[in-house]
């Protein structure tokens, strides 16, 4: 019986996976064999294990990483607050409403609050700390990542502590444990899911990043992204921009394979 | 299980109410069928109001589609699925068009008001003849600089900015042939040079400024430049005319090496549906006046001589937008260099945004 | 017990001031005469009138919510069905399989979903326009629907199903009156994510738009080369308001409304 349940939402979703996901890679690992000249050729492999190419890819890991981590560091204890508070679920829906205002133009409001003449600056002057550079840097360029992802991250955690039963809380204080024992023995291994899904939508759109590294971080961040969208747009070089996909594709795979199930209810 | 269907419902209910709000503005529009012309072009770059005052004199609909850059037009009309009739892309798409054989030849027959283009921007390499492309707007590429931060000195060559006393004050424009260009204008070879020995060395020099670059931004380079961000700033002629309305202490300056002349032209793609109303749109921005609002709102240099009389003094007088035969004899239009020598360029390029100071 | 309370309160504090500050310059700066976004020279509501005089902008604004809404609700939907699909799955190499495979689209870049689809589309026939959009957008909002929703499946306790199947329900009950109830939060997550990442979208939308349909996103920017204008900003304070309206208001109808049924003891 299971199994028949089982077929019948296969079926719209088995549809959506074939036309969607399988068909453009498919496109793309083809085009990744052609050079720019149209020619079958295995150029692009070649090319991607240059030294600019695998820095590049270094360099996404660790920045996505790094978004990935701060996010989490932020989101976790927010949207723990979050499940205390009266009106949950109107806040969560405040949490995401900033994020639904195009990101172009809260690109140019951060360019606007972080440049030289702009608001945090002032603020910085007013503390006595002096007007620093905060455009176009690593810090920044983390910050607005950060920013940008904070909701994707605090949505799924916050799914998963507002489920958690607190009598299980209580139980482990009552038989003693500090605050910080509960929460690394109880709350958090019953929050991984959520975690893991939080990470995984932060993380792995980190590593494609093309329209912040060049708002924010004026290109002295580069990223995989900013490579792919140069290869697609502008060099029209599809043969280079696929290959670089087909690794991110394969990065991706590998990630979910190590983060993924072990035993059956964990993610 | 109510709680969801409730949401769908209401989702759905507000999602067919919409629909049906545009299917009447659409229709007040008078979108639907008859005479139409699709036009593709830049953002906010045509004075809204020529294209009512086009619809009302010939009474063809309008369709009006906008894109941020011109490798993003050309793919998508590549790949067709959109009929346009107009497009304005910029020279080097133009070129490159025209190989792949997209365009549509236009009958300068059906022009009467071409004869109001100065000739210096008519046959040119990129369109012999100007059988695809008529000149819509115009520029260079150059350095635009600070005085007010600087001090008043004047840039005059290419090489000033590699002066050390720059150090994190130089903002670049995101552009392959842009960035390369300078750098091989500065060593004195042509920006359309192919010579690999030429580019590298381009490409060297291009790794001795990463102390100065303060940063490599895109559009918002004038939002940055406006607001004093860096002192300096490599740019589009267009860019610094918009920036000069709102900061009286930049100049702007072609460095003496030579430079970019830029081109958007109007082309009527080979899937136009409508190309009688395309030429009549043609001409109609061909006509002085026309071009002459046209050029007031946009705020770039107008090719077209007829329109001068129409425009400020002030503004046709000045060299520094609207060079005289001497000072554009000097500057170069992007040549197509074919697949391989651009990849090779942008490679290079990609190379030197790694470069870490 | 109350100073855990004041801090809390102001990290939550920081995080939606942070969170709202790019907003508020924002809107801030639509009342500007000075028609940039800094040097703020004197109020004016002019860039709201021309606002309402621009109907091919209002048409633009009123098509992208119609977009994101229609393809949230059948993303979710689809990508509800997606969850039951792994989630039901025996083997575990499947599941990492469909896992991957639904994670795909989230790891590549729009550049690259937008030219396979364009692709895609133009292959297939379909003309483009509003339902090539459409289509684009369920597809790509399907695997975060996936990523919410899943977990909450993960948690939820078999023994319900089974205990549901002994009392005779049928399978079509086991679904709406057991598992669809309890993982009410993950879809409502998953929708808002959908909405968000339609409302958001950029680069594929441009590939598989024609025939004059536009969404807010496309038009922003291919502003950007000339400049936003600040009727833009005029836009966005409006959608912002209004939204924030709308979902304050849904709420505390809902809240005086109906207490929805939940399982488990609530503290």
């Amino acid at each position: 019986m299971r199994a028949k349940s089982r077929n019948l939402y296969l079926i719209p979703y088995m549809i959506w996976i074939a036309l969607f996901v399988v068909t453009p890679i498919l496109l793309v690992v083809y085009y990744s064999f052609f050079d720019i000249e149209g020619h079958f050729s295995f150029e692009n492999y070649k090319k991607f294990f240059t030294p600019v190419y695998l820095k590049m890819t270094l360099s996404s890991f660790w920045y996505a990483f790094l978004i990935t981590f701060y996010a989490l560091v932020i989101a976790y204890p927010t949207a723990y607050l979050l499940t205390k508070t009266k009106y949950k679920q109107l806040w969560l829906l405040l949490i995401i409403l900033p994020s639904w205002i195009n990101l172009l133009l809260k690109a140019y409001a951060f360019i606007g609050i972080f440049g030289t003449y702009g608001a945090a600056n002032s603020f910085l002057e007013v503390m006595g700390v002096g007007s620093k550079q905060i455009l176009f840097t690593d810090f920044s360029f983390i910050f607005v990542s950060v920013y940008i992802f904070l909701p994707f991250m605090i949505l799924p955690i916050f799914n998963a502590l507002d489920e958690l039963n607190p009598s299980l809380v209580d139980a482990s204080k009552d038989l003693g444990a500090s605050w910080w024992t509960t929460f690394r023995r109880v709350i958090f291994p019953l929050t991984i899911d959520g975690v893991k899904s939080g990470c995984q939508v932060v993380f792995i759109p980190a590593l494609s990043l093309f329209m912040l590294t060049r708002l924010i971080a004026g290109n002295r961040v580069i990223t995989l992204g900013t490579a792919i969208e140069q290869h697609f747009l502008v060099t029209q070089d599809w043969g280079m921009g696929s290959t670089i996909a087909v690794f991110l594709i394969i990065a991706m795979v590998l990630i979910m394979v190590l983060t993924g199930r072990r035993k059956r209810g964990m993610l | 299980m109510k709680q969801l269907v409730r949401a769908l419902i209401i989702v759905l209910i507000i999602s067919f109410g919409l629909m049906f709000i545009v299917h009447k503005l659409n229709a007040t529009q008078g979108l639907s069928g008859g005479n139409t012309l699709t036009i593709f072009n830049w953002g906010d770059y045509i004075d809204e109001e020529l294209i009512d005052q086009f619809e009302e004199e010939t009474g063809i609909k309008v369709i009006y589609e906008t894109f941020d850059s011109n490798e993003a037009m050309l793919t998508k009309i590549e790949q067709g699925g959109t009929s346009y009739d107009i497009a304005v892309p910029s020279e080097y798409a133009i070129d490159k068009m025209r190989e792949e054989d997209l365009l549509n030849p236009i009958d300068h027959e059906k022009l009467p008001n071409l004869k109001y283009i100065d000739p210096r921007f008519m046959d040119l390499p990129f369109d012999p003849g100007n059988q695809y492309s008529i000149p819509y707007f115009w520029g260079t590429v150059g350095i635009l600089y600070n005085k007010k931060m600087l001090g008043d000195i004047e840039f005059t060559s290419w090489n000033d900015l590699w002066d050390p006393a720059y150090k994190n004050d130089i903002l670049l424009v995101d552009g392959a042939r842009e960035v390369m260009g300078m750098a091989l204008n500065s060593l004195g070879y042509s920006l359309n040079d192919t010579n690999k020995d030429h580019l590298h060395e381009a490409k060297e020099k291009l790794d001795m400024l990463t102390p100065n670059i303060k940063a490599i931004v895109g559009d918002e380079n004038r939002m940055l430049l406006e607001n004093n961000e860096a002192a300096i700033g490599l740019v589009w002629s267009g860019t610094a005319q918009e920036i000069m309305w709102e900061n009286e202490d930049v100049e702007y300056v072609v460095p003496k090496e030579g430079s970019n002349l830029w081109f958007d032209n109007m082309v009527i793609p080979k899937t136009s549906k409508n190309i009688e109303a395309a030429h009549q749109f043609i001409n109609f921005m061909l006509d002085p006046e026309v071009a002459a609002q046209n050029t007031d709102y946009v705020g770039y240099s107008t090719p077209n001589k007829g329109a001068l009389q129409y425009m400020d003094a002030e503004v046709i007088n000045d060299t520094r937008f609207y060079p005289n035969e001497e000072m554009t004899a000097k500057l170069e239009v992007y040549e197509n260099l074919g697949k391989k020598m651009l990849s090779f360029y942008n490679d290079l390029y990609l190379e030197f945004k790694m470069h870490k100071k | 017990m109350m100073k855990k309370s004041k801090l809390s309160s102001i990290y939550l504090f920081i995080i939606f001031a942070v969170l709202y500050a790019p907003i508020f310059y924002l809107i801030f700066y639509s009342f500007n005469s000075g028609g940039t976004m800094y040097h703020f020279e004197g109020f004016t509501l002019e860039w709201y009138k021309e606002l309402f005089g621009d109907t091919r902008l209002l048409i633009i604004v009123l098509n992208t919510i119609i977009v994101a809404l229609l393809s949230a609700a059948i993303s979710t939907i689809l990508g509800i069905a997606g969850a039951l699909a792994i989630y039901y799955s025996r083997k575990r190499r499947v599941q990492n399989t469909l896992l991957s495979l639904n994670n795909v689209l989230i790891v590549s870049p729009d550049v690259i979903i937008g030219a396979s689809f364009l692709i895609l589309f133009t292959m297939i026939g379909i003309k483009l326009g509003f339902v090539s959009v459409l289509l684009a957008h369920i597809a790509f909002s399907v695997p975060i629907v996936v990523i919410m929703v899943l977990p909450k499946l993960e948690e939820m306790s078999t023994t319900m199903i089974y205990a549901a199947l002994d009392l005779g329900a049928s399978r079509w009950d086991v679904l709406t009156k057991v598992i669809l109830p309890y993982i009410t939060p993950g879809i409502f997550a998953g929708f808002f994510m959908a909405l968000t990442y339609s409302l958001d979208d950029f680069a594929v939308t441009f590939f598989v738009t024609g025939n004059g349909f536009s969404t807010l996103s496309v038009e922003i920017y291919s502003l950007a080369r000339r400049g936003v204008s600040l009727n833009i900003n005029a836009l966005s304070a409006l959608l912002f308001l209004f939204t924030m309206l709308l979902v304050v208001g849904y709420y505390f109808i809902i809240k005086r409304n109906s207490r929805p049924s939940k399982m488990g003891v609530r503290s």
